[in-house]
């Protein structure tokens, strides 16, 4: 199962800054990009405008290999808004590249998902604005 | 001249809440009332759920004599820098009542340039809507 | 390192019942609870100089001071997140040991129920600061949205790293409804429930039960801390603040620390917990009750295991199906019930419990309190305090 969408109310979207416009970029293009130091090396997300590590501010984005396990998941059988109808999950992958993810399953049931379970990246064009990245189970 | 509010432009409502909405029924019924204490008198306004003299917590609205004179005021004369539902130029005035309280409001009737400290004025009832009444100021005759 | 050791004391208490509609705005109940601490502790709204509250309370210091007719404040700070109630007592320690203020009101005043909820979703949407976004750009398109949702993620990773199933978390709630039944006070006053009832409690977001966290409240509690030295001419007890201390680390979030390596702990209450003790200059077994973070029934455990009252992951087995910590055990838990058994107030009323746990009028009175523990804030930047009935 995929996430349901209440069409009558908007996605709450809040406002995309100068800090994480290129996530938000390279997914419109279907592509998953994560913020990696340009100085030291590491991957970061969410992005933010220092590296916390050896604090430069010069960054760059990656494309992501797309592939990752769950580290964690929720399902909500109540909905804390009207745009998502429940019963519906909410899952945080671990990429390959060692950054954590929020995000939701495609063509998953609940029970289906489990901790550690290999996941590959899928995008979901919602609607005419929105995209949204996502994950279903590998194989 | 009168205000005039710009149509299509949302109004400014006060926020009515278990301590003030005596004030604001009152002003719906035309009439000016001020908050007191039961036990040791005091006449507060604006309106708070505890004597600041004697922290008792029994509040009862009177009526206000509805005269004061203008302690300050400001005329708002650029619309960038007002509210852009209201028409410039209006005044907002601080009145100082007999009484003794003080009460933000707007001059009714009253052109800005007259407009001076000590100014003697006496409330009237704006009925801007219908689920809207406010309380402001026109000259008063000693 | 001892910064707050031994330098301030709570000297006046107040808080008010627990409901879903109180019928009174925040700004009443607020000079009410004051008004009365204020009595509690045998001062006037004329000796306060000093305020303290949380940063998000409708109720700002200057309705406070121009209701109540406080003449001169000389210190007023705020605290943030679910940590604040510890912290407050901190920050109120802090501005009597500096002698900047004399007498200082930590209050808090929520219509958590009747008025504005604090469900993340049910917020109105309105300007949001920088950080806002870092949390729920990422988080809300996917509908990661309620608070409740948010610790679920960081409890199911709990469960998996420890084997845990998250029935076994039912004994937080059940042990602090049954002392909260004892407290006339609370919402849940002559209301325990059993283990079945939290069975069939449903589930929410899985792996939380409807049981497993807080209910919005309306109410108001309020604290009045002075030095040690002017505690002594006052009427009540002194609940004498040992320690106190607060923590945030680079990856620590507001429910949503889910990007650091491990997840299913809360090293910020470690940190916080380290202090606290070395501070007192007491151990986890000198403590005898605590008053713990029970917004989320399953960072109790984690809070006992941060705090060194057992080892990691020992935490739901250190409960023991209730004995341990139900009065009568060996370390009992959130006496006056809780976020979970009295009522939500975030926390302010954990405090209020351990000072009266110090005074021995508790209505589930350990014997002999004479060290109470608090911590605040379990899943975000958190903070903690010991009391002490003797300096």
């Amino acid at each position: 199962m995929s996430m349901q969408y209440d069409t009558e109310h908007p996605v709450p979207m809040p406002p995309i800054l100068w800090d994480n416009m290129g996530f938000w970029e390279g997914i419109k293009r279907h592509e998953l990009v994560f913020q990696k130091c340009k100085e030291c090396g590491i991957w970061l997300h969410p992005p933010r405008p220092v590296c916390p590590n050896c604090r430069s501010f010069e960054k760059e984005w990656v494309p992501s290999t797309g592939k990752g396990t769950i580290y964690s998941w929720v399902t909500y059988l109540e909905s804390p808004h009207p745009s998502f109808k429940a019963p519906y999950s909410v899952v945080l992958v671990e990429l390959d590249e060692g950054v954590r993810l929020v995000s939701n399953m495609v063509d998953t049931k609940p029970e289906e998902i489990s901790i550690g379970m290999p996941v590959e990246l899928v995008f979901d064009d919602i609607t005419e604005g929105l995209t949204l990245p996502k994950f279903r189970k590998v194989g | 001249m009168v205000m005039e509010y710009i149509p299509g432009i949302p109004l400014l409502r006060p926020h009515v809440d278990l301590d003030n909405q005596g004030f604001w029924e009152a002003v719906k019924q035309h009439k000016l009332v001020f908050q007191k204490c039961k036990d040791c008198g005091l006449l507060v306004h604006r309106p708070r759920p505890m004597c600041p003299r004697c922290n008792s917590m029994e509040r009862e609205w009177v009526p206000s004599t509805g005269k004061g004179v203008v302690y300050s005021w400001v005329n708002f004369v650029y619309a960038n820098a007002a509210y852009p539902g209201i028409k410039v130029p209006y005044t907002v005035v601080v009145v100082e009542m007999v009484e003794g309280v003080r009460i933000i409001s707007n001059l009714y009737d009253v052109k800005p340039e007259e407009v001076h400290v000590g100014m003697p004025v006496e409330v009237v009832f704006d009925d801007i809507a219908d689920d809207l009444t406010l309380p402001k100021f026109k000259r008063r005759e000693l | 390192m001892n910064s707050t050791k031994n330098k301030a004391a709570i000297v006046g208490i107040a808080i008010t019942d627990f409901s879903k509609d109180c019928q009174r705005t925040e700004l009443y109940m607020a000079c009410r609870c004051i008004k009365a601490a204020l009595d509690d502790a045998g001062l006037r709204p004329e000796d306060v100089d000093g305020l303290v509250k949380q940063t998000n309370d409708a109720t700002d210091e200057h309705a406070v001071t121009s209701s109540m007719g406080m003449g001169n404040l000389t210190y007023f700070g705020e605290c943030r997140w679910g940590a604040a109630p510890s912290a407050m007592i901190m920050r109120a320690a802090m501005g009597v040991a500096a002698g900047v203020a004399n007498y200082i009101v930590v209050y808090r005043a929520v219509n958590g129920s009747s008025r504005r909820r604090m469900i993340p979703s049910m917020r109105a949407s309105g300007q949001m600061s920088t950080s806002d976004s870092l949390q729920w750009t990422f988080h809300a398109p996917f509908g990661h949205l309620s608070d409740a949702g948010q610790v679920a993620m960081i409890v199911r990773r709990y469960m998996h790293e420890f084997g845990l199933n998250n029935d076994q978390f039912g004994w937080v709630p059940i042990v602090c409804r049954e002392h909260g039944a004892r407290n006339p006070n609370g919402m849940f006053y002559e209301k325990p429930i059993t283990f079945k009832d939290y069975l069939k409690s449903k589930m929410v977001i899985e792996p939380l039960r409807r049981m497993d966290y807080y209910e919005e409240a309306d109410a108001a509690a309020a604290l009045v801390v002075t030095t040690t030295e002017r505690a002594k001419d006052l009427r009540q007890r002194p609940a004498y603040v040992l320690s106190a201390a607060q923590d945030m680390l680079a990856e620590t979030e507001e429910l949503t620390s889910y990007y650091r390596p491990l997840i299913s702990g809360i090293p910020e209450m470690g940190k916080v917990g380290s202090r606290i003790f070395a501070m007192a200059g007491v151990a986890p077994k000198d403590i005898n009750c605590v008053q713990l973070d029970d917004s989320y029934g399953p960072f109790v455990p984690m809070q006992l295991e941060e705090l060194g009252f057992c080892d990691r992951g020992e935490g739901v087995a250190f409960c023991n199906k209730g004995d341990r910590i139900k009065m009568g055990g060996e370390l009992p838990l959130n006496t006056s019930g809780g976020s979970l058994g009295e009522g939500y107030i975030h926390g302010m009323n954990h405090v209020v419990e351990a000072v009266r746990q110090i005074r021995g009028t508790s209505t589930a009175q350990v014997k002999d309190a004479d060290l109470v523990l608090v911590a605040s804030g379990a899943g975000g930047p958190a903070s903690g305090l010991i009391l002490g009935g003797s300096r």
